[in-house]
């Protein structure tokens, strides 16, 4: 096989897992420019995005576009209520504080999906065929392009969200200043528990994306909502665009490092990249330098 | 005065009645033996597990209406580690605390290998139902393990009747993709160790973890090379997205893959990509496509229709098979030597001639197996059933 040809294979799937991280991503950014914490329990509404919609079609009967919804409008519902009950009441929100209560809401979903589905792994349907697409002599699955195309379009409607809309300029404001936004009549805490539910919506999308390719269990969670750290972190925490950037560059990367040097330490990718970004530009690639007023 | 009389013939008659009411259950009832069974019921291995759980508690239900081992009716402990090696060690600690006489399991290799030394130290057999050789074997001195057994037929067989396999179909370039754990690590060793043997060169060596998602990039450095056949070496999810990946490449070669897929999750999770898998398998999911000169039909087509008919709906599979071996060895022996832990381990090392589920078992005091690469039988997966290839 050209090299060309290998290249280009191992740049679809980086691009495909890169997306997913991409996606994940977001959900943190979004929680962070309206709050300051990172909600450690994104990657748990990546999982129920999946797990949801693995059951319900069975269950239900229904068609696969159905359970989709269901399951994102679900997860969404979950984020709010975490952030009601686990968020909202907190007596010292500090931001410590806060990023601890989110691992054990993380902790807590993982239990109960375990305890509700069980340990096993569940595939779901793909959305539309399997029958792989060749372009040249690369290979491109249809679910993958369904990923690459349902990412992009998330991010173009959170792009005209935040540009156009009153409720997106308020999530702005609280970014920027949440003292002024509160002052000029934004509801600072509508704007926290909006952010909650847009993670979590954003994140079981990319549940439901990915759960064809890879199956879905009750611990997928925790890797990929790691992973979604860490592409946060590479882009900029805070910076949307960044977010996006970050996971395809993570995606990217690990499936090179997989193809061209050790299939064994793909993990090590993105954390060790965390790490380095960490020490040497904790900004990130488009982070905004956060000034201290 | 009177008072303390009375209370001290109290206490006397009390006492006495206690004591005989205590030695007459003594002497009514003959203690159970007690067996213990550390399975991966859940989590990954499930599987594997469930099969081998509904077997002991079959074959225990099945002994006790018989009226037990020679009138001690047996007591099944059984212990879920949820496919993870530290509660392997938990559970194993706590089986032993609870004095059993025996242990059985656990289900993978790498949920069994940790708790050995607790077997080794509390002195009673443990009869495994995992693949690896270095279960029965310690790698580092080569000597068999006194206390340890197996009924799972070893990797190293399973290689070997893989090579020969190549060998008979003019294949003698072979790409590997193991995964990263006890059962992968052990494959892969004896898939390197045994392929000069068969004269089958290795042109690829590619890893991937236990939780990965996606092994594109493996495969497609996998397809760059001039292999004619993948090997494939894992179980749970990992063999169901190679099997995915591999197709949806459109890769050509002949995908070969580890007897740990002879599972029904296995096709539920694959679904069409599993068609053309050749694997080795234990002969139990072919039964009823044997010869009948075979010496080990009989006993798998009798444990395939009972366990069929008991859990309506479940696919009799290989690991209920080993769960079966390991269950029936272990009594037979307990039946000749009594609760005995070195007895019976005596006992179990004299099995002899047993046509089993798993295969035919001469056991000996440097194998811990008993079993020959002829317990194995190559299938192919076609529509979803397994077709023996004869």
């Amino acid at each position: 096989m050209e090299w060309h040809n290998q290249l280009a294979q191992y740049l679809v799937t980086g691009v495909t897992t890169g997306a997913i991280y991409a996606l994940a991503a977001l959900g943190f950014t979004i929680i962070y420019n309206s709050t300051e914490i990172i909600n450690l329990a994104q990657g748990e509404f990546v999982m129920l995005g999946g797990m949801i919609a693995a059951s319900i079609l069975p269950l239900l009967g229904v068609p696969l576009w159905m359970a989709v919804i269901i399951a994102i409008a679900a997860a969404t519902v979950v984020g709010m209520i975490f952030e009601r009950l686990a968020i909202r009441p907190v007596k010292n929100p500090s931001v410590l504080n806060l990023i601890i209560i989110t691992i054990g809401g993380s902790i807590l979903i993982k239990g109960v999906a375990m305890l509700i589905w069980g340990k096993d792994d569940r595939p779901l349907r793909a959305f539309t065929s399997t029958q792989p697409i060749h372009v040249f002599s690369t290979v491109i699955t249809p679910q993958s392009i369904w990923i690459m195309a349902g990412t992009l379009l998330a991010v173009v409607l959170l792009h005209l969200f935040y540009e156009y809309s009153i409720t997106g300029k308020a999530l702005r404001a609280c970014a920027y200043n949440r003292k002024a936004a509160r002052l000029c009549g934004v509801s600072v805490e509508r704007m926290v528990l909006f952010s909650f539910g847009l993670s979590a919506m954003l994140g079981a999308f990319a549940g439901v994306l990915v759960a064809p390719i890879t199956f879905t269990s009750y611990d997928v969670g925790t890797m990929l909502g790691l992973k979604g750290f860490c592409a946060a972190i590479l882009g900029g925490l805070g910076s949307n665009p960044g977010a996006v950037l970050g996971g395809l560059v993570i995606g990217t990367l690990e499936s090179l490092g997989a193809g061209y040097l050790s299939s064994g330490y793909k993990d090590a990718i993105a954390f060790s990249i965390m790490l380095l970004v960490l020490y040497f530009k904790p900004a990130g690639i488009l982070g905004k330098q956060m000034e201290k007023v | 005065m009177k008072k303390l009389v009375l209370l001290t013939v109290i206490l006397i008659f009390s006492g006495i009645a206690f004591l005989s009411v205590a030695t007459a259950k003594k002497i009514t009832l003959k203690k159970p033996y007690k067996i213990g069974a550390v399975l991966d019921v859940t989590g990954g291995a499930s599987g594997l597990g469930e099969p081998e759980k509904q077997t002991l508690m079959m074959l225990t239900d099945d002994l006790n209406a018989k009226g037990g081992i020679n009138g001690h009716r047996i007591e099944l402990l059984l212990e879920d580690n949820e496919s993870n090696p530290d509660n392997s060690i938990t559970k194993a600690k706590k089986l032993v605390g609870e004095k059993v006489i025996a242990v059985i399991g656990a289900t993978q290799s790498g949920t069994t290998m940790p708790f050995l030394p607790v077997i080794a130290e509390a002195k009673i057999p443990l009869v495994s139902v995992a693949a690896s050789w270095k279960i029965v074997t310690d790698p580092d001195t080569k000597k068999t393990r006194q206390w340890i057994f197996k009924t799972a037929q070893s990797d190293s067989l399973a290689v070997s009747k893989i090579y020969e396999y190549c060998n008979k179909n003019n294949i003698s370039k072979v790409a590997l993709i193991t995964v990263s754990n006890g059962f992968g690590d052990s494959g892969r060793g004896e898939l390197l160790r045994l392929a000069p043997d068969f004269k089958i060169t290795v042109v690829a060596d590619e890893r991937f973890g236990e939780q990965d998602a996606d092994m594109t990039a493996q495969l497609t450095k996998i397809k760059g090379k001039d292999a004619q056949a993948v090997i494939c070496w894992c179980i749970q999810k990992g063999p169901a997205i190679v099997a995915k990946n591999f197709k949806d490449l459109g890769m050509t070669q002949k995908l070969i893959m580890s007897h740990g897929i002879a599972n029904q999750n296995f096709l539920n999770l694959a679904g069409d990509a599993a068609n053309g898998i050749v694997l080795p398998a234990g002969k139990l999911i072919v039964a009823e496509q044997l010869p009948d000169s075979d010496l080990q039909k009989q006993v798998l087509i009798a444990y395939k229709t009972e366990f069929e008919s008991k859990y309506k709906g479940a696919r009799v599979s290989t690991f209920g098979g080993h769960a079966y071996d390991a269950f029936t060895i272990l009594t037979n022996a307990l039946k000749k030597s009594g609760a005995e832990p070195e007895k019976m381990r005596a006992e179990i090392e004299k099995t002899n001639n047993f046509a089993g589920c798993s295969g035919i078992f001469n056991m000996s005091p440097t194998d811990h197996e008993g079993m020959t690469k002829d317990a194995f039988v190559m299938v192919q997966i076609k529509d979803g059933k397994w077709d023996l290839i004869k």
